[in-house]
């Protein structure tokens, strides 16, 4: 009884250290009230404001910012900000999505080669070669010309752009660990392969692997915009901040409103989610806690 | 040595064939009929028939991908744009080098920029220059780069016209090109040459260095940074292919006829060779810069040399 509870004092304790050093720098305290920020306002925002995503106002067209419209208004009238409000939930959702796929095959596939060696390490490592002379855009660019437009064939796209890199960082990883007492110890009272590597190993090598989760998120969102803007992935009028640059392109000298904001967007999101990546990173790794 | 360069050659080679056949194979997947986008909707069955047998199409797809394999490798041959009817071999001679000339320039720009950013964000650790640098590469990171090129086009060319906003035709339609496509490498590099100037900072050869009174000058340049250099040549080579891999979208932006842009031009009106020959290129120079990088590594590190100089012997 005794014993269970000071573990779980422990445990908590551990915790609490961790959200401590996590919060103890600026950046990811601003990272995360930023992060929060966006969410709130990109999931509820819609609801308070008073125009529709596509609602075509003719006598609104390319509007410049003012208190009925705060960010101005589009080649057809409508509300830049409510757009850029629903448009943040496509890359928000896209983004989470894409990173938890692809880091959950890439963990699975490299702990697989970085446990089990051999053939199937030298197999996958060589297959993993050549997945990656196809640099992760070009590849989301290709894959997309295939699936065609939507948000279902996006994430696809940008799963598989992701995934060796991915599949290489976990290998390196599970190689450090297995060398370590407790891999032999586990082995050595004769632990079956699957529960080493579900059981032991990967809790192990999870953590830096939520690290660079985080930080995908980011070059996701980012090449999903980029996708939309040159006219492959989530197509208009599906109000997706890339495909909003690529429309208000054609005005960037009279208009300049249509595209700063939809840009100062992504660059937003994409900043709270790095700094919290980069703040767990220093928390998670004692090497660099200073 | 030299047994590990062929080898890494050979390896190279296998790769790219293995990435041919995944291109090929998936533009071979691309929904959609060329020959209809070719020849319009109200094109007669007979002659959509024709016009796929021209193309090659309306063979089995084994028999295309060995001819597709046999024609790129063994005889040099892009084969002909459906569309434009033209050598694709000319065009990519073409534009290539505008792709390649912004992409080494950002390079250049990026690798040496990045680097010498880092190292004084490292040598300055915790003072202001330390967090002025990474506030400046965390921004430049999450700003996504052609949103950058779009104001700065705004900026440069719109309201003030110092700059031509796209095409090409004089150095002047380089400039912010290149220095758009750099800022991200920038960035990068200049994270990771912190973050690796850091690593080397309590490594016990500098503490030997400085108790025997070595300058701090000496000691950055002789002790920490050789030690430094590899995750610093990694950062900049991947920094490289992502700004060639982003070509299409940069080269968008700023209308440049170049690889990248001929590539989307042959994705949006299905002409399949286009493609093929666009992302081949793209693959021969990612596994040049990995094979490039491999060796810079086998030089640097004694380790690798080692391992194939003792298996000579």
């Amino acid at each position: 009884m005794l014993n269970v509870k000071s573990e779980n004092q422990l445990k908590s304790s551990l915790f609490v250290d961790f959200l401590g050093s996590l919060m103890k720098s600026a950046s990811t305290k601003i990272g995360v009230v930023l992060l929060v920020f966006i969410v709130l306002a990109c999931f509820v925002g819609p609801l308070l404001s008073p125009y529709e995503k596509n609602g075509i106002d003719l006598t609104n067209m390319y509007a410049k910012p003012s208190a009925d419209h705060l960010f101005g208004c589009d080649a057809m009238g409508r509300d830049i900000l409510t757009r850029l409000l629903y448009g943040g939930q496509y890359s928000l959702i896209l983004g989470l999505i894409t990173a938890v796929v692809s880091s959950s095959f890439s963990i699975l596939i490299g702990c697989i080669a970085g446990y089990f060696g051999g053939m199937t390490e030298t197999l996958i490592m060589r297959f993993m070669d050549v997945w990656s002379a196809l640099p992760a855009m070009l590849l989301a660019i290709m894959v997309s010309a295939v699936m065609g437009a939507g948000f279902f064939a996006t994430i696809f796209a940008l799963t598989v752009g992701g995934i060796a890199a991915g599949v290489r960082m976990t290998r390196g990883q599970v190689l450090a660990e297995r060398k370590k007492e407790y891999i032999e110890a586990a082995e050595s009272i004769n632990c079956s392969k699957l529960s080493i590597m579900f059981r032991h190993l990967l809790p192990n090598v999870v953590q830096p692997m939520i690290i660079i989760a985080t930080m995908n998120i980011g070059a996701t969102i980012m090449m999903a915009a980029g996708l939309s803007y040159i006219g492959l992935g989530i197509q208009p009028p599906t109000p997706e901040w890339g495909a909003m640059l690529a429309d208000g392109k054609a005005y960037i000298r009279l208009y300049p409103h249509m595209i700063t904001f939809p840009g100062i967007a992504i660059a937003l999101t994409v900043l709270a989610v790095n700094l919290i990546g980069d703040g767990l990173r220093d928390a998670l790794d004692p090497k660099l806690r200073d | 040595m030299g047994r590990y360069i062929l080898e890494r050659i050979i390896w190279m080679i296998l790769i790219l064939i293995t990435a041919a056949f995944v291109i090929f194979t998936l533009m071979y997947l691309v929904p959609g009929d060329p020959a209809k986008s070719l020849l319009g909707p109200d094109a007669s069955y007979k002659v959509l028939e024709i016009k796929r047998h021209e193309l090659g199409i309306d063979r089995p797809y084994i028999v295309q991908l060995g001819d597709f394999l046999y024609k790129t490798f063994i005889r040099f041959d892009l084969g002909t744009s459906w569309k434009f009817g033209t050598p694709i071999i000319e065009d990519v001679a073409e534009r290539l080098p505008r792709t390649l000339t912004i992409g080494l320039s950002a390079l250049v720009l990026s690798a040496f920029l990045g680097t010498v950013l880092g190292i004084f964000a490292a040598i300055n650790k915790g003072k202001w220059q330390d967090s002025t640098t990474m506030v400046l590469a965390m921004v430049l990171i999450s700003v996504p780069d052609f949103w950058v090129a779009l104001m700065f086009i705004l900026l440069f060319s719109a309201t003030l016209g110092w700059l031509p906003a796209y095409g090409i035709g004089s150095v002047a339609h380089y400039i912010q090109p290149i220095i758009c496509s750099s800022l991200m490498g920038i960035a990068i590099n200049a994270r990771q040459g912190r973050s690796a100037m850091l690593e080397t900072i309590r490594a016990e050869f500098i503490v030997t260095a400085r108790a025997k009174g070595q300058r701090e000058n000496i000691i950055v340049r002789k002790h920490m940074l050789p030690n430094a250099l590899m995750p610093i040549i990694t950062g900049v080579a991947g920094g490289l292919t992502m700004t060639i891999a982003g070509s299409p979208i940069m080269e968008t932006v700023f209308s440049i006829p170049g690889i990248g842009q001929y590539m989307l031009v042959g994705i949006n009106s299905l002409d399949a060779p286009i493609v093929r020959a666009c992302v081949m290129f793209f693959a021969l120079f990612t596994t040049v810069v990995i094979l490039i990088m491999d060796l810079c590594y086998a030089f640097l590190d004694p380790r690798i040399k080692a391992q194939y100089s003792s298996r000579k012997r």
